[in-house]
């Protein structure tokens, strides 16, 4: 489609200003001044509108489309929980007003909102507390393991490694080793889940901590997960959670209980908040009570009188790892979602996820390979590699999928799974829904065997054929800057 | 009635769960479990690993919680005129905006794995990454971080990466909530950090040359930096190519419609935060992480890059590029852990972009600065305020007050004025100084009041 640089015709503007009101001139010295206009497009408003309806037409998203992308959640949005983010008393909300004296005061409702938001999130996953800074999953991810090197460095422990099951997501390693640590990685064994006697060679004293997934990416639960704890802690080591999965098990069981000591969410996956097309998500913290001193600053604090205020005086605390207090309006969206839900409602979005997703797996396993055919929880991976023989891969099947209008699920990931089609369907999707996918699948299974060669032009239906990535990384052409500014 | 309201309830209706009894019934027979229990199907965690407890309170309907949240949303005061800023800024978004980012095409769909399902985040991010180019003169943008301070750590680290040396200075005009995020951040690796305290406002020039070495992987600066201040730093960046090290920009995009560009200064990667364009306060979030740089380090930076391409039938198309870089493939071995982007934010950015355009973004930025250099004689006028007037600002000043400015800040409160940052909060040596921003939303009637109730606090 045109780009809007294309709609761009001199003279044209799109907004409106506000009047100019008094009477000043800018006399700044030139060389404090760019030398060209910067070349933003000059489109009108009605132009600006249409090019970007016509482009979200061009997207597959969780209302318009089945969405079954394994270990990312894409369950619905509530509208309700849109609705509420808009309010204009949190919209306006400078987040420097709460640091000026007497400005507390005047936040608290939002201040309330973090505080409240910390304390259902602890008891949902049975941590002492939560800070709310972190922007991502990932951001959790490398929110808690500074924390567990800061908890290391107070008790004078010298720790080299974290030690990582090979099925877990690529951002655990990553956050693993930008916050300093050596990453190792241990096999998973034939259940799917890792390797207790590998884990047990590589546990040693110079292991600062264990990062896990539970259930794993491959949706199973480590049935020996407490032992692991335990030997984890014997050595002085702490346990890492990935709240990817969380989704599996609200109410069932929780990270606290099973001996984790950090502890991840992605309020953007379990608790309904908008994915975004890539974010903004939130990845909130929670640590046991030995580790709370190590949270980021600053924290809300609930005085004597009832009344909230940021407390930033905590000396062992990692410091600050966002400019305010986190993704503010993606966590008053999750802890609406909560009010709604309740304890019985989240109950029943484990129940149900784990439900759709033993549906879909035992209905596919007669026409996929389901190399972990264990029972899994919110997801599992299928394997296309009957049908890869076939020459029909998983990219193949992943771009059929599109042309039936069904998202693909995540493909090639878990790596320890050849063809990997992760799936994961939540608890928003009908049965009716399911019904199709499956029908659909089984379809294309039968095409895969009858005419595999088919496979190579999908899709047909969507807006671009396959595209050529190979050419993207060489032209390395990722702006529009055909222009004579440049 | 009881028990009619527990089989509403059953069904799912808050959570969002479609099925009736009926087909959970029949679902779970399909999988091979006969009762009708589905806490069945979590035989697979031990009983000894139960949750220990899941104290929560009940759900509720959407007018309750939207009772209790517009309770708690009127504990919130947004009706105070506003001169806070410290890189935050209470700037005028086009209805615009919000119409295009509430469609839930956008909005419900994630990351761009699947091109030929996603051409339409997946050209916007193009658009933005476009945009941002443009307003700064780099080459290559990415799809965004998480906000200005994450943004300004990945530049440090991909300085460091790029330059194999590990020093690097700090311009005292940096945002000092960004200083305080980059010493959290590096806190366990070994990183030499060099701070260097402004001059007259402006970057001090020898000291920079003093502390400047072969070791140096890059200098940080900002323009305009934390006390409002313009500077050009085509020196600096001379200075340290000299020796071997790079120039990083924090800029403040809005500005960038009048402002001399991070290209023409010299830098070698920008960043900023992008909530000026059009992205609302919110309570600190969520904000937009921008970072761009030169051609010849793109495989250095960090996060999602589109790039354009085309398809089977040679039609244009857009992929995300460049993910060898990336924590999905290389593990532990990635420039950095990021996994997602502020993809709505960069669109709302984006659409913002497009309707000021060319002519409007350098409109916006010329009115900010009428209006700051307003407030600056009217507040100049203030018996006992002195404004600093050493170099020249953009859209923010600093004043010195007679009095504590904490006091004065919460008297200036209980008159509906949010009046300012005190910057003895973040350098101790400035307790009498504030720090006043002012935007094209600001009248010159606010500004007038305000110099009057400014007035009336300190004396009266």
């Amino acid at each position: 489609m045109e780009l809007i640089f294309e709609r761009s015709r001199k003279g044209k503007i799109g907004g409106t200003l506000p009047l100019k009101d008094v009477n000043e001139e800018v006399k700044v010295d030139p060389a404090y001044l760019r030398s060209r206009d910067a070349q933003l497009p000059c489109v009108s408003e009605p132009e600006v509108v249409r090019h970007f309806t016509r482009l979200s037409n061009m997207n597959f998203g969780v209302d318009s489309h089945f969405y079954p992308l394994g270990s990312c959640t894409m369950k619905y949005n509530p509208k309700f929980t849109e609705k509420i983010a808009l309010l204009e008393e949190f919209t306006a909300l400078h987040p420097l007003q709460p640091q000026l004296l007497k400005g507390a005061k005047l936040t608290q409702g939002a201040l309330e909102i973090i505080y409240n938001l910390e304390a259902v999130l602890s008891e949902i996953t049975g941590m002492a507390e939560y800070s709310t800074h972190p922007m991502a999953g990932a951001h959790g991810e490398l929110t808690g393991v500074m924390m567990i090197a800061a908890y290391h460095r107070h008790k004078g422990n010298v720790r080299k490694h974290i030690l990582i099951p090979d099925s877990g997501h690529g951002t655990n390693p990553a956050s693993a080793s930008i916050a300093g640590y050596e990453v190792k990685a241990i096999p998973s064994n034939a259940d799917g889940v890792m390797d207790l006697e590998e884990f047990k060679k590589t546990l040693n004293e110079e292991v600062a901590a264990v990062m896990l997934t539970c259930p794993n990416t491959l949706g199973v639960f480590n049935p020996h997960i407490k032992d692991i704890a335990d030997l984890t802690h014997e050595v002085g080591a702490l346990m890492y959670y990935d709240g990817a999965n969380l989704n599996a098990i609200m109410g069932k069981t929780r990270p606290g209980d099973l001996g984790f000591d950090v502890v991840h969410l992605n309020l953007h996956k379990t608790f309904a908040t908008p994915h975004g097309g890539g974010g903004p998500g939130a990845g909130p913290v929670g640590v046991t009570k030995e580790l709370a001193p190590f949270l980021p600053v600053s924290r809300v604090v609930k005085k004597d009188d009832g009344t909230f205020e940021l407390d930033y005086d905590e000396p062992l605390s990692i410091g600050y790892i966002a400019p305010f207090y986190g993704n503010f309006g993606v966590l008053l969206k999750a802890y609406a979602y909560i009010l709604l839900l309740g304890k019985e409602g989240l109950i029943e979005v484990s129940e149900n996820a784990v439900l759709n997703a033993n549906y879909l797996k035992v209905a596919l396993s007669k026409y996929y390979d389901l190399p972990y055919d264990k029972n899994c929880l919110h997801e599992f991976v299928l394997s296309v590699s009957r049908q890869a023989e076939k020459g029909v891969r998983a990219v193949d099947m992943a771009k059929a999928l599109i042309d039936k209008g069904i998202h693909p699920p995540t493909i090639y990931f878990p790596m320890i799974v050849k063809e990997a089609m992760m799936v994961e369907p939540t608890e928003t999707e009908s049965r009716e829904t399911l019904d199709h996918f499956i029908d659909v699948m089984k379809y294309l299974a039968e095409l895969a065997e009858k005419e595999p060669e088919l496979f190579k032009d999908f899709p047909k239906t969507a807006p671009v054929g396959r595209v050529d990535e190979v050419k993207a990384a060489k032209d390395m052409d990722v702006a529009c800057l055909n222009d004579d500014s440049l | 009635m009881n028990n009619e309201l527990k089989v509403v309830h059953g069904v799912g209706k808050m959570s969002y769960i479609p099925h009736s009894k009926e087909d959970r019934t029949e679902m779970l027979k399909a999988i091979g479990i006969k009762s009708t229990d589905m806490a069945d199907l979590f035989k697979c965690i031990p009983e000894k690993l139960r949750a220990r407890s899941f104290d929560l309170p009940s759900g509720m309907s959407e007018l309750e919680v939207d009772k209790t949240l517009r309770r708690l949303a009127k504990k919130n005061a947004t009706d105070l005129i506003t001169f806070v800023g410290g890189g935050f800024y209470d700037h005028y978004t086009p209805a615009a905006v919000d119409a295009v980012v509430s469609r839930s095409e956008f909005y419900t769909a994630y990351t761009p794995y699947q091109p030929e399902a996603s051409q339409g985040t997946l050209q916007a991010i193009y658009e933005y990454q476009s945009c941002i180019c443009h307003l700064t003169e780099m080459e290559v943008s990415n799809a965004s971080l998480y906000d200005g301070g994450t943004a300004l750590y990945e530049a440090a680290m991909m300085a460091m990466r790029i330059t194999g040396r590990n020093k690097i200075l700090m311009d005292g005009g940096v945002n000092p909530i960004y200083r305080k995020m980059l010493e959290s951040y590096t806190s366990n690796l070994s990183i030499e950090f060099v701070e260097i305290p402004v001059c007259h406002g402006q970057s001090h020039r020898d000291e920079i040359e003093k502390y400047l070495d072969d070791k140096t992987a890059a200098i940080i600066l900002q323009n305009p930096n934390f006390f409002g201040v313009i500077d050009d730093h085509t020196d600096i960046s001379e200075m340290c190519h000299a020796k071997g090290a790079l120039v990083i920009e924090s800029v403040y995009p809005v500005s960038l419609g009048m402002l001399k560009t991070p290209r023409e200064m010299g830098a070698d990667i920008t960043t900023g935060e992008g909530q000026s364009l059009g992205i609302p306060l919110s309570f600190g979030g969520p904000y937009l992480g921008f970072i761009a740089t030169k051609k010849e380090y793109a495989r250095k930076m960090p996060g999602r890059i589109v790039g354009a391409t085309v398809d089977n039938e040679g039609r244009r198309a857009f992929v995300l590029t460049l993910q060898t870089r990336e924590q999905h493939i290389r593990r532990e071995k990635a420039t950095s852990n990021i996994c997602s982007n502020e993809a709505l934010c960069a669109l709302r950015a984006l659409v913002y972009m497009c309707l000021t355009g060319r002519g409007g973004i350098k409109m916006v930025a010329r009115l900010c600065m009428e209006k700051t250099e307003y407030a600056k004689k009217k507040l100049s006028k203030v018996k006992g305020v002195e404004v600093k007037t050493s170099s020249p600002t953009f859209n923010e000043f600093v004043i010195r007050l007679p009095k504590d400015p904490n006091e004065i800040i919460g008297k200036l409160i209980d008159k509906g004025f949010a009046a300012g940052f005190p910057l003895g909060r973040y350098y101790p040596d400035m307790e009498d100084y504030m720090l006043i921003a002012v935007t094209e939303k600001r009248t010159k009637e606010d500004i007038d009041r305000f110099a009057e109730a400014l007035e009336e606090v300190l004396w009266n």
